[in-house]
């Protein structure tokens, strides 16, 4: 059991997370997600509240946990002059292993990173995408219990993003539980096995990804009308279909928060005909964590650049 | 507290072994190791560094040079080269503070304060590389300065011995860029904040002789470390004629000098275990 307590960045944060393979602590930025493990992984110290990690106390025995704990951070630490082999073998040498299990580590985690064919080449000549898996391979050199990852994919383009996915999924398939924090409501969706949601250093809610979805609806339909004026009809028409509708007049849309998407969209197409208005454009997308956090605290997350802002169309 | 129930049961879950980390022998070693593959592959460091040291001896030499009267009859160039090899320590010092400061900035040494290693041997692994490289700053520093001209007068072991002191006031020195290094925050203020070396090294008897200086500074530069190290060393390198310009013993200043390296580094390294340990 992991036992999480309180911190004085992180005043209202008391969670107890049992041992669950990935567990993806969402928030927008200032929310303590990174204070929270800095903390986990021994780099400050909680002014006040317990901390466990495997049954460790962190904040009596830090030598400890840094024994059980693997760290990727926001930054991909690593050494750029030096090849992505000679980092794994590196970093397994301070985890403690003999100069041969470094070097069969490192193999092993270049497999597993994909990364074998780029394996002696200088990490300064790595895409984005490349770095930040060798980063997180890095972190696996030593076999962690717990792996703490803080926004792994900030900043990586889509398709890096869908790598570093997969190296994750990989490696919970090996048996390393996962602490990974994220901004991005889809990020922790596809990799989370359990869902923290904290803003201001307070758990707002948890959960599966399945439970914390209903929370806001399954699925949002939006609607972007021609004319501004139609737009108090079709809030009256979305509000038959789901939950407290929102209008956004600028942007002229409407959209709401339904349970059963496929049947409510068609549903709506109908009711917005048989009312006469003229839309632009109709559609139904996943929830944004803008909208979790909505119906969650009833105020919009502080995110400015969450990538799942509906773009314009 | 509130407990939060998950619907997920965990499964039994292969336990990884505890991963015992290194000491603080191989820890410190691996550290620096990285380092000096990390300078070996930048050649453009070791040419700067080179060239920057090269510019700044032809400088003295041949455009001030002409107009600094050593007070005896000590050539300029006999005076000038020890000044110069002693402070070459100092300038590559600096790389340390912008080097720490990135390792700061980027990452870098949240990622070993993480690994089950002890936390000195991140500081110590640092200080270990570095002096390596200020062993070769020195030894290109040494060359330079026979190449304009620079003759030893004095015994073997004397040269030797000064070449030793070099190597330990620069260890000593690097401890107070890693402070710099660790408190700056980025490279560049690390840069900014190490430039409070340069008083220190002109304002001292490295490339003038003290008494020449206005009262005041001249009382500054009497006394503090660099002009201890720069008299040990031209004492121990210039034989009767730097003797005659320096009246005390030569155990008089290279005692001073050492004295002088060993409160720099526990000072200063004090101060970088305490920031460094602070969490």
């Amino acid at each position: 059991m992991k036992r999480y307590g309180k911190t004085q960045a992180l005043a209202g944060l008391d969670l107890v997370v049992r041992p669950a393979r990935v567990v993806a602590l969402l928030g927008p930025n200032g929310a303590g997600k990174t204070t929270f493990v800095r903390a986990v992984a021994t780099l400050l110290r909680p002014d006040a509240g317990t901390l466990h990690v495997d049954g460790i106390d962190v904040l009596r025995k830090p030598a400890r946990v840094r024994q059980v704990i693997g760290l990727a951070g926001q930054f991909a630490a690593v050494e750029e002059a030096m090849t992505g082999r000679e980092n794994l073998e590196m970093v397994g040498r301070l985890f403690g292993l003999s100069r041969k299990a470094a070097k069969a580590a490192a193999v092993r985690v270049l497999a597993q990173m994909q990364l074998t064919a780029d394996a002696d080449r200088l990490v300064r000549t790595y895409s984005g995408g490349m770095r930040r898996r060798i980063d997180l391979g890095i972190s696996l050199v030593g076999t962690p219990r717990l792996l703490l990852l803080d926004e792994p994919s900030a900043g990586l383009d889509p398709g890096s993003r869908i790598q570093l996915w997969d190296a994750i999924r990989r490696l919970v398939s090996t048996g390393t539980d996962i602490l990974l924090t994220t901004q991005y409501l889809d990020e922790a969706d596809r990799l989370a096995s359990d869902i923290v949601i904290i803003d201001h250093g307070t758990v707002i809610a948890a959960g599966t990804p399945a439970e914390l979805k209903t929370l806001a609806g399954d699925d949002m339909i939006e609607v972007h009308v021609r004319d501004a004026d139609d737009l108090p009809a079709v809030s009256g028409v979305l509000a038959k279909l789901g939950h407290d509708p929102r209008v956004d007049v600028p942007t002229r849309r409407a959209y709401v928060a339904v349970d059963d998407g496929g049947s409510r969209l068609m549903d709506a197409l109908r009711a917005l005909d048989s009312h006469g208005i003229t839309v632009e454009d109709v559609s139904m997308r996943r929830p944004t964590l803008d909208e979790v956090f909505l119906s969650l605290t009833g105020k919009p997350a502080e995110t400015a650049d969450s990538p799942e802002q509906p773009a314009d169309a | 507290m509130t407990d939060i129930p998950f619907t997920a049961p965990s499964p039994t879950l292969p336990r990884a072994a505890v991963n015992t980390g290194a000491g603080l022998w191989v820890s410190s070693l691996t550290v620096a190791g990285r380092m000096l593959r990390k300078f070996a592959r930048t050649p453009q460091l070791i040419a700067f560094t080179a060239i920057q040291s090269a510019l700044f001896l032809l400088m003295f030499r041949f455009a001030f040079g002409g107009a600094i009267r050593t007070g005896g009859s000590l050539s300029y160039v006999n005076f000038l080269v020890p000044g110069f090899i002693a402070t070459t320590v100092l300038w590559s010092g600096m790389g340390a503070a912008t080097g720490v400061a990135e390792d700061v900035d980027h990452g870098f040494v949240d990622r070993l304060r993480s690994l089950p290693i002890p936390r000195a041997a991140v500081l110590i692994g640092r200080s270990l590389a570095d002096t390596a490289l200020l062993v070769w700053g020195l030894v290109i520093a040494v060359v330079f300065g026979f190449a304009v001209g620079f003759r030893l007068h004095g015994s073997v072991s004397g040269d030797l011995a000064a070449f030793g002191l070099c190597v330990v006031f620069g260890f000593a020195f690097e401890w107070i860029f890693i402070v710099i290094g660790l408190v700056s925050g980025n490279a560049q203020a690390a840069q900014q904040m190490g430039l409070v070396i340069t008083p220190l090294v002109f304002l001292s008897s490295a490339y003038v002789p003290v008494a020449s200086m206005p009262d005041g500074v001249r009382q500054f530069s009497q006394f503090q470390p660099v002009t201890s190290m720069v008299d040990a060393v031209r004492r121990l390198t210039t034989g009767r004629q730097g003797a005659a310009l320096l009246p005390h013993s030569t155990g008089h200043y290279v005692g001073l000098s050492l004295v002088w390296a060993a409160a720099i580094f526990v000072v200063f390294g004090s101060l970088a275990v305490l920031r460094f340990a602070r969490r």
